[in-house]
């Protein structure tokens, strides 16, 4: 400074040093948000270790392989011993059809909601059109349940299955996946009700990604003549694919887990079959459907099934975060990599 | 400055003292001088202006464009090169609420005409953008997506060679064909996407400051091979960098900005040989933007 006379004003020192409170404060909110960040974990870890617990006792009874396998499911009533039949495989199919049933057809009509959303609607259509879709996403699972019996399955989903029933029934192989006969609650209801249920979070997540695809790969596929619907296929849908594929893993998470909805739908016997119109359950919806009057052995059974469906929905979790990475990695692998 | 012999007569690099005269940037023809007049015309622009949601941008230019030269569109920024360039393949067609009136015809077909197909239009007359935008896939992809797209599918590998030979970059890519076209320097980069341009053969190249992304060197090797294709195709130009419109351009269309009740539109000032834009300006304003005093 040009004042400098080398002189310090006699305040300096004491002014470095912070006082009053606010030299408690960075200590302080640290804690809280160390206490915070910790309570996640040891939640978690509480949740595992107690339930694991709980159903340690069933897998031995039965017999982990015999447990994930074995589809003779027969509760016991004893409080002191096992005395039923353990095998949660008819749940354990129920779950996987119903979930897969509901992405198969969730993610095409969410593709074609982004992309309508993203290119094609008219402006002002667009916000309230994406926010109409996210709002399907608050509706709670149990008014999805109650509407799905009461209305979607009996006056549409019914005789879409009648239909498919009829007309691929003949079909060799596949046939057996639509044989009769066909009931109103059924693991293709619920995977029907599912899907209108993960439509909002694939269409959230598969619009955002569309979204940032970028102006100029868009402009360079039409300044080569290319068409709307070819731009969003050859440069939309494949830019955002990546995100797509984490978007339908979601997605599926979701459905694995979906409870209520899926009980009131999915039929709810012990029995499974190969059929999507055969009415079996699920592993949430059998916890859910027998739990109130199950005897303490059955208890840790149905604890059990929860442990399974914990692994399960990790399993899936696990390998689209892998998928999502190995994507991301290919693209961008190829992208580092350069001749020496 | 890339080219020193211009450099030192370049108006952003003379020191810009009020009062003191500058002069234009030199002006060395590259090519056997064409004639005055405009033969075989690829574009003929009648009376086109452009709006952008009401507002006017572009006011009522009119140019022949000639085929297998190349056509430098100049100005300073908002002078609606850009726009005039987007509105030869209909990119402005892309902009929700761009409206464009008056006449444009290509080969004598009215672009604009209502059964004319906008997809149709782009794919003879390619475009090369500001910033390289290769898409995420391999270089030979890239080059083979056009092709692909429009069902050129015979000989897709001779396709493919010959348009990266075309855009100068097939000695250094013909080992790595199959690498991702992001992997490239910037330069090649540009050059690949000049080479997926000229795959679907078209007869024209619009090219949208090109070179503005890139670093001297790169810059060059875009302009030496302009100079290749001209004849070929025809090209129209946009840029900023006046040098560059000296160094290669047959012609030059010199736009500027008028504030018309208060809305700053675009107006096609002078549009002529080159060499005359350069060194024998008719209008004012021209020449004050060649010599620096504006833009």
């Amino acid at each position: 400074m040009a004042t400098d006379t080398g002189q310090r004003p006699a305040s300096a020192p004491s002014s470095l040093r912070s006082s009053g409170p606010s030299r408690y404060a960075d200590p302080l909110f640290r804690a809280i948000a160390f206490t915070a960040g910790a309570s996640v974990l040891v939640i978690l870890g509480l949740m595992i270790g107690t339930t694991t617990r709980d159903a340690l006792p069933v897998f031995e009874y039965q017999g982990l392989v015999s447990f994930f396998t074995s589809d003779e499911w027969r509760a016991g009533f004893s409080r002191t011993e096992f005395t039923g039949e353990y095998g949660a495989f008819s749940f354990i199919y129920g779950t996987v059809v119903t979930s897969l049933l509901a992405v198969a057809v969730a993610l095409p009509l969410a593709i074609a909601v982004s992309l309508y959303i993203n290119r094609l609607a008219p402006k002002r259509l667009k916000r309230p059109l994406a926010y109409t879709v996210e709002l399907l996403a608050a509706i709670p699972s149990v008014v999805y349940g109650l509407w799905g019996l009461l209305f979607f399955a009996p006056t549409f989903i019914r005789p879409v299955m009648e239909l498919l029933n009829r007309t691929l029934e003949p079909v060799p192989i596949l046939g057996r996946l639509f044989a009769g006969p066909v009931f109103t609650t059924s693991y293709f209801t619920a995977g029907m009700v599912l899907a209108v249920m993960i439509l909002p979070i694939i269409t959230a997540i598969t619009r955002e990604v569309m979204a940032q695809v970028p102006r100029d790969q868009v402009d360079a596929a039409y300044g080569m003549g290319a068409t709307d619907f070819e731009v969003m296929t050859k440069v939309i849908i494949r830019t955002s694919f990546p995100g797509i594929v984490g978007a339908t893993m979601l997605g599926l998470g979701r459905a694995l887990g979906e409870t209520i909805a899926v009980a009131m739908l999915v039929g709810g016997s012990q029995r499974w079959g190969l059929s999507l119109f055969f009415g079996g359950d699920s592993m949430a919806g059998h916890i859910a459907n027998t739990f109130q009057d199950a005897a303490p052995e059955t208890v840790l059974a149905l604890i059990a099934v929860g442990v399974g469906l914990f692994v399960i929905t990790v399993i899936v979790n696990v390998l689209a975060r892998l998928l999502v990475w190995r994507i991301g990695r290919v693209a961008g692998d190829a992208a580092l990599r350069r001749r020496p | 400055m890339v080219d020193n012999t211009q450099a030192q007569a370049a108006p952003t690099a003379a020191p810009a003292q009020t009062g003191q005269t500058n002069t234009a940037p030199e002006f060395t023809p590259r090519h056997t001088t064409v004639p005055r007049e405009v033969g075989e015309a690829v574009f003929d622009v009648e009376t086109v202006s452009v709006a952008y949601g009401g507002a006017p941008a572009l006011k009522e230019v009119s140019m022949r464009i000639p085929k297998g030269e190349i056509t430098a569109l100049i100005g300073p920024s908002g002078c609606g090169k850009s726009t005039m360039l987007r509105c030869l393949n209909r990119m402005n067609d892309l902009i929700d609420g761009a409206s464009v009136s008056g006449r444009i015809t290509y080969h004598g077909e009215d672009i604009y005409a209502e059964d004319v197909d906008p997809a149709e239009v782009r794919r003879r007359i390619g475009m090369v953008f500001q910033k390289p935008n290769p898409f995420a896939m391999s270089i030979y992809d890239n080059v083979a997506f056009g092709p692909k797209l429009h069902g050129m599918k015979s000989n897709l590998d001779d396709r493919v060679e010959k348009a990266l030979r075309g855009a100068a970059l097939w000695d250094e890519v013909k080992d790595k064909l199959n690498d991702q076209g992001h992997a490239l320097s910037g330069g090649q980069q540009q050059r690949l996407c000049i080479a997926r341009a000229i795959a679907l053969e078209p007869d024209v190249i619009l090219m949208d400051e090109p070179a503005s992304a890139l670093d001297p060197i790169s810059t060059l090797a875009i302009e030496d091979l302009m100079r290749k294709l001209r004849g070929q195709y025809s090209i129209v130009i946009v840029t900023h960098n006046m040098q560059q419109a000296a160094r290669i351009s047959d012609r030059t269309a010199f736009f500027t900005v008028d504030m018309e009740q208060g809305v700053r539109v675009g107006e096609l000032v002078e549009y002529d040989l080159t060499e005359t834009v350069f060194t024998n300006a008719s209008d004012q304003r021209t020449e004050s933007y060649i010599t620096g005093r504006f833009g």
